[in-house]
């Protein structure tokens, strides 16, 4: 599809998706430490959805990400600083050191939470939609989850009662065909997610999540609905995950996928086709500010200092 | 006032001092408004304030966890605490994290009632009290008012809590009549109280078997043993001071709670007795609680199923006496369904 991308929107998506490439391959290139000792669901290959979908959000709008959201938390705006922290276990994390990866929030950027739990955090979107209803509010409130979440029923509850009520919620799903090593087709009898939203009469669509600008296109439609208090809808997202499902390295040897597909998929993937966004000159920048930007950020959680109680109430001071 | 007219007039009242506070829950717009406890509260408030819900507990839950965390008061209503096993992902997975998992920097005040459907052949899916459940996960508190009076001021501190508060709403005493304060107050979360001082025996209970407890202290006292009652109100924080307090003054021990046996408030208020005043005790502690089968429909079985008073008593008197033993039958109140 094509999209009207301005120059400079181009630019900042790209240079959005580059910096979360670039902290999740500091990550890898450092988890053999064994310093940061917290399960990482990298998001490597889903970049644009995080980035699309959070350039058409403000600062007052709300996301609910999951436990693959590195992306999602720096889309939105969330600290650096406070999720290597988190990672590297300190007391300057964005959770204070108890929640890790898989449970990021940053809530003066929005972002609301993570689970752990497939489809956990679904239903609070809805909550957020009844609230800024209930408030008269002009918010929005955005979900992220895998296709594996899809076949929870917390989903299907969700998206009935929330075009019930017409919240200002949009469903984003990223389908990356696994959960975890199993594929689509052996678990959903009928694999077009989108569709799930006719029975609930809200809009459904299928769109390409590697390409950002299309997903930034479909993404403002939506988010332009729901604050314009039409209701939900959902999206799928399709893209694919590089490494394995958990962890910091490529999975060839479970023979769950092939290489070759693996190679297919990452010679389309977000980096890959919004590279035209910018040129050599502005990608060399770019690159050198992003990686002192994460330098910065290391050294700092590795000063940090560790928590040091279980008292919550103390923790928190 | 009855006690479903107080948790009417607590819900009322909560609505009107606090916009943030909302109901939610499935059939709670329903002509009979939960047995009368929501009755008038759709015609005051509107759809937008009482939210009938589809049949989706589990969303609906997570809907009021992400409500509260916006600062929400949300209050979900539940026919039957058998169906707030559907939510257990949300509630124990999500709710009771939600502080902890970010490091306190959000809480999540919000209220889940569940009514205990005892009565009328409900049987084994619609009876259950589920204390224990209920107390085990830190990050949740739970509550489960005796009378009226604490129907009301109970409902009210929990709706006034920062934290999830399970309400365990036994029906059994909706129609049990008590003066209530008409006016705005709340029962304190932890804090237990004592129902009747006495110096020879503490039977501490919870919900419907405070009342059996008192009632089996008259009886008591006509055989000459002095029994002390102690209402726990809250069943997670457990106050074991005001149980610990009473045992040093008594020497002995009985825990009535609507419940089954294992792993279950009762063994958990001995186990504390146990672990901090143990030298005080000076007859083993007994427990009287359910027993160990699901609640049959039946009146004929259902009537044998219920400990009351008389178990009680029994319980009192071998402990006094220094002899210990569990013993079953029943009183049947007279509750005439059909719901």
């Amino acid at each position: 599809m094509p999209s009207p991308t301005s120059p400079d929107l181009g630019r900042k998506l790209f240079r959005d998706m580059l910096r979360i490439r670039r902290v999740e391959d500091r990550i890898k290139a450092m988890y053999h430490l064994r310093e940061m000792r917290s399960p990482p669901h990298l998001c490597m290959g889903h970049e644009g959805i995080a980035v699309g979908v959070c350039a058409t959000l403000g600062r007052r709008d709300v996301i609910y990400p999951y436990y693959r959201s590195h992306g999602w938390y720096l889309a939105k705006g969330g600290d650096l600083n406070a999720m290597m922290a988190e990672l590297f276990g300190r007391a300057t994390g964005c959770s204070r050191g108890w929640g890790g990866s898989m449970h990021l929030i940053d809530l003066a950027a929005g972002v609301m939470g993570t689970s752990a739990i497939v489809g956990g955090t679904i239903s609070h979107a809805a909550g957020a939609g009844l609230t800024f209803q209930m408030r008269g509010q002009s918010r929005v409130a955005v979900v992220a989850f895998g296709d594996g979440a899809t076949e929870e029923g917390v989903f299907h509850e969700t998206l009935n009662f929330a075009a019930l009520r017409r919240l200002p919620v949009v469903f984003v799903c990223e389908n990356n065909l696994y959960a975890t090593n199993t594929h689509i087709r052996e678990r959903q009898a009928q694999t077009e997610i989108y569709r799930h939203a006719e029975r609930f009469g809200m809009p459904g669509v299928a769109a390409d999540g590697n390409d950002v600008t299309e997903v930034h296109a479909q993404a403002a439609r939506a988010v332009a609905r729901a604050r314009a208090g039409e209701g939900p809808t959902l999206i799928e997202f399709q893209t694919y995950r590089i490494l394995e499902h958990c962890g910091v390295n490529e999975d060839h040897d479970l023979g769950y996928r092939t290489e070759e597909e693996v190679n297919a998929w990452r010679a389309v993937g977000p980096l890959e086709r919004g590279r035209g966004l910018i040129d050599d000159r502005e990608l060399a920048r770019m690159t050198e500010e992003i990686e002192a930007e994460i330098d910065a950020a290391c050294r700092s959680a590795q000063a940090a200092p560790w928590p040091t109680t279980l008292s919550l109430e103390r923790a928190t001071r | 006032m009855k006690f479903r007219e107080a948790v009417r007039d607590a819900t009322l009242l909560a609505m009107e001092r606090d916009e943030n506070v909302f109901l939610i829950g499935v059939g709670i717009v329903d002509p009979r408004a939960v047995w009368g406890t929501l009755a008038g509260a759709l015609e005051k408030f509107g759809p937008q304030r009482v939210v009938e819900g589809p049949l989706a507990e589990n969303a609906l839950t997570g809907a009021c966890v992400g409500a509260a965390a916006l600062g929400m008061r949300p209050l979900i209503v539940h026919h039957r605490i058998d169906f707030v096993l559907l939510t257990m992902d949300q509630l124990v997975n999500h709710a009771a994290k939600w502080k902890p998992m970010f490091g306190a920097q959000q809480s999540i005040p919000m209220v889940v009632r569940a009514v205990v459907g005892r009565g009328w052949g409900n049987g084994p899916q619609h009876t259950q009290s589920h204390h224990a459940l209920f107390s085990h996960v830190p990050g949740i508190k739970a509550v489960v008012p005796s009378n009226p009076r604490d129907a009301k001021g109970l409902l009210l501190a929990a709706i006034a809590d920062d934290d999830p508060v399970v309400y365990i709403e036994h029906r059994w005493l909706h129609e049990d009549d008590a003066e209530v304060p008409a006016e705005y107050f709340t029962t304190p979360i932890g804090r237990a109280t004592v129902a009747r001082a006495g110096r020879d025996v503490t039977l501490v209970a919870a919900g419907p078997m405070v009342s059996e407890a008192l009632k089996a202290a008259q009886a008591l006292e006509a055989i000459g043993i002095d029994a002390e009652v102690i209402d726990l109100r809250t069943l997670r924080p457990l106050d074991t001071d005001t149980v610990i307090r009473s045992v040093v003054k008594t020497g002995h021990l009985v825990v009535a709670d609507p419940d089954w046996g294992p792993c279950g408030v009762a063994g958990e208020v001995i186990a504390c007795v146990a672990e901090e005043a143990l030298d005080s005790l000076r007859a083993r502690p007994v427990r009287v609680t359910w027993p160990d089968s699901a609640v049959p429909s039946s009146q004929a079985i259902e009537a044998m199923f219920y400990p009351g008073a008389r178990e009680i008593q029994a319980a009192a008197v071998a402990t006094c006496e220094g002899r210990t033993e569990r013993l079953v039958a029943s009183t049947v109140k007279d509750f005439h369904g059909p719901f």
